[in-house]
């Protein structure tokens, strides 16, 4: 697989809910180490879109091509092998509540890496303390933490086999801004380092503006423009104006402006 | 990604020709896939390393975050935090790495839980389960007095009666266990009957089959597998129904709205219950002797009319009442056990899971310990 090519190439994907077509003919890539925001209004299918490419939702027509192999044709066991290397956060944290939050991060490193009990807990701990949770959390219950906590464990378990593309939908949603912008820096430098590819679903503006290199809209029930977020924001459409240039598109720009002044 | 070397990490310490210093040689990938015995070197290395030491980085191939985490814990934060000084030629992307692992880890280890002996456990275990039936007791008793307050408060009101919850909950629990009922009453009063002729025979007095099956149909059994049945059905559903809603935050809605859970939830299901079971009770006994006369008919060669004859002539209507009396007191229990084990359930999956086992079987257990003691009660009184 040359290094040029899409890690994800999805070509006319239809998705259909009854009568309801929530994607028509979408096409869209996603390049190697880019991290690529989602963008558009409720219900048009960013979540669907998600939950297709990492295989959780049959599309009715359309290919999906996830490093190089056709999701959609391959046998069981070589989806799963390929699964592994994914890594997603779910909307709402999706931990294991009979888990806590170590045992949650070392399952895929004990199933998929193989690592004994003791160190796969060890590194897990290290994980958590890397999304940024404290180390006394390690041995709670999800039903004991908070939204924004939960969704940083959910951080840690998605980043523990090091994934080469990682999935987030709304990840800084019901995080304080303080906390919202780590997360934010902490994907940055984890993408740098290690290279991977980010599929990030959000409504934060913020997020958007700092750590997104390509921005892509969805409306009318296909990908409208996939782009830099500077050409996005100057795309004529009635929705992405609204998006962009409202009042907290435009104080989200004068945000990062400020940041890259000196 | 790929780097030419894909040899697993290492770590080595050479001693050099100044005093007490040495170089310490990180090599080969530093990724999940060496975890285990990087670690184990780790371990033994981190005692010999000396802040004198100088770090050879050069060499390193893939890392990853687990490798970062190792490199940290061998090296020391502190250490890291000044990596551009002592290894200005490692990639910044990886510096950031490193820095930014180092920065998580810097804080102190959180105590580990501690060892506890077995014994004490299993102690513990004991004493948390008797505490934690006489709790159960105590809840189910201020939870049936919370529900007919709400009852009596509603009843004279009947602008708040919720009578589509009502109907469609009488549906769900009365009308769609019709089959079931039927079928395993139909069954077990066949099965008794057999049984009954078979012992009957030896003294010739086949014809009082007919006697016991309308007996313990009336007296027992109808209502009491129509209860057993309806505790394992419906008390699970109602558990599940209001431990998911809970799960959801529903219930929390519900009480922030001004309402009040009992009355949207409770009632209709108990009032539900209250009316079907009794009737579900009837159908079960009516099944019941059918069973016992079908095999009469077929295989005793008691005709239906003699059946009828012997029913009508030495059955009194007070069996039929003492049987069908008790059903609403199941119902009621069935019903609030379900619902109240609904409320117990916390956020997690494996909470609501096993509330609704526990619903299940404690309605199961009360319906057969009141069914023993009022047998025994309707015994005494010669009812």
């Amino acid at each position: 697989m040359s290094a040029d090519e899409p890690v994800i190439e999805v070509r006319g994907l239809v998705n259909r809910f009854g009568k309801q077509a929530v994607h028509v003919n979408l096409d869209l890539d996603i390049r190697r180490g880019e991290i690529l925001g989602v963008v558009g209004g409720s219900g048009t299918g960013k979540s669907v879109l998600l939950r297709s490419i990492v295989g959780l939702q049959r599309p009715n027509a359309g290919s999906i091509k996830v490093l190089g192999e056709n999701l959609l044709k391959l046998s069981s066991r070589r989806r799963s092998e390929l699964e592994r290397r994914f890594g997603v956060l779910f909307q709402g944290g999706a931990l294991f509540t009979s888990l806590n939050l170590q045992e949650n991060v070392a399952l895929p490193l004990i199933e998929h890496a193989g690592l004994k009990r003791r160190d796969a807990e060890h590194l897990a701990r290290q994980k958590l303390a890397l999304a940024g949770l404290p180390p006394e959390a390690a041995c709670k219950y999800p039903d004991e933490l908070s939204g924004g906590m939960v969704k940083r464990a959910a951080l840690a378990r998605a980043l523990a086999l090091d994934p080469e593309v990682l999935f987030l939908d709304e990840p800084t949603a019901g995080l304080d801004p303080i906390g919202a912008a780590a997360f934010d820096q902490l994907i940055l430098t984890l993408r740098d380092a290690l290279g991977f590819s980010v599929f990030l679903v959000t409504h934060d503006l913020d997020t958007l503006y700092t750590i997104c290199d390509r921005v892509a809209v969805l409306s009318h029930k296909r990908v409208l423009v996939v782009d830099t977020l500077d050409a996005v924001a100057a795309t004529d459409d009635e929705w992405i104006r609204e998006y962009f240039h409202g009042p907290r598109g435009r104080a989200a720009h004068d945000a990062a402006l400020m940041l890259e002044m000196p | 990604m790929t780097h030419p070397s894909s040899l697993p990490g290492t770590v080595q310490r050479k001693l050099t020709t100044q005093a007490g210093a040495a170089t310490l040689q990180v090599a080969g990938d530093w990724t999940l896939q060496h975890y285990a015995p990087l670690r184990r070197q780790i371990e033994r290395m981190r005692r010999q390393l000396t802040a004198a030491d100088h770090i050879q980085l050069d060499s390193l191939g893939e890392l990853d975050t687990a490798g970062a985490g190792l490199l940290v814990e061998l090296l020391g934060p502190a250490r890291v935090a000044d990596l551009g000084e002592w290894a200005p030629q490692l990639p910044a992307e990886r510096q950031a790495l490193l820095k930014t692992v180092a920065a998580a880890l810097d804080k102190p280890e959180a105590a580990q839980t501690p060892e506890t002996n077995g014994l004490a456990d299993v102690l513990a275990h004991i004493g948390g389960t008797v505490a934690g039936v006489w709790d159960q007791q105590r809840t189910l008793l201020g939870f049936i007095g919370l529900t007919l307050q709400t009852l009596f408060t509603v009843l004279p009101n009947p602008r708040r009666w919720r009578m589509t919850a009502l109907v469609a909950h009488i549906e769900q629990t009365g009308l769609d266990a019709i089959p079931i009922v039927a079928l395993l009453t139909f069954l077990v009063g066949a099965v008794v009957a057999f049984l009954g002729a078979t012992v009957l025979a030896d003294f010739g007095a086949t014809i009082y089959t007919v006697n016991l099956v309308a007996f313990s149909f009336m007296r027992e059994f109808g209502v009491l597998l129509a209860a057993i049945l309806l505790a394992g059905r419906t008390a699970s559903a109602f558990a599940a129904q209001i431990g998911a809603m809970k799960s959801n935050e529903e219930i929390d809605a519900i009480r922030t709205l001004g309402l009040s859970p009992i009355e949207l939830l409770v009632l209709p299901r108990v009032l539900a219950m209250l009316i079907t079971l009794p009737i579900l009770a009837f159908i079960g006994i009516v099944s019941g002797i059918a069973g016992g006369l079908v095999v009469c008919s077929l295989a005793l060669d008691i005709s239906p009319t003699m059946f009828f004859t012997i029913l009508q002539r030495d059955i009194p209507l007070n069996h039929f009442l003492v049987g069908v009396g008790k059903a609403p007191v199941f119902a009621f229990l069935i019903a609030v056990i379900g619902c109240l084990e609904g409320f117990k359930a916390s956020g997690s999956a494996q909470s609501v899971g096993e509330h609704t086992t526990s619903s299940v079987v404690q309605s199961i257990f009360m319906v057969i310990l009141l069914d023993a003691v009022a047998a025994l009660f309707f015994m005494e009184m010669g009812w």
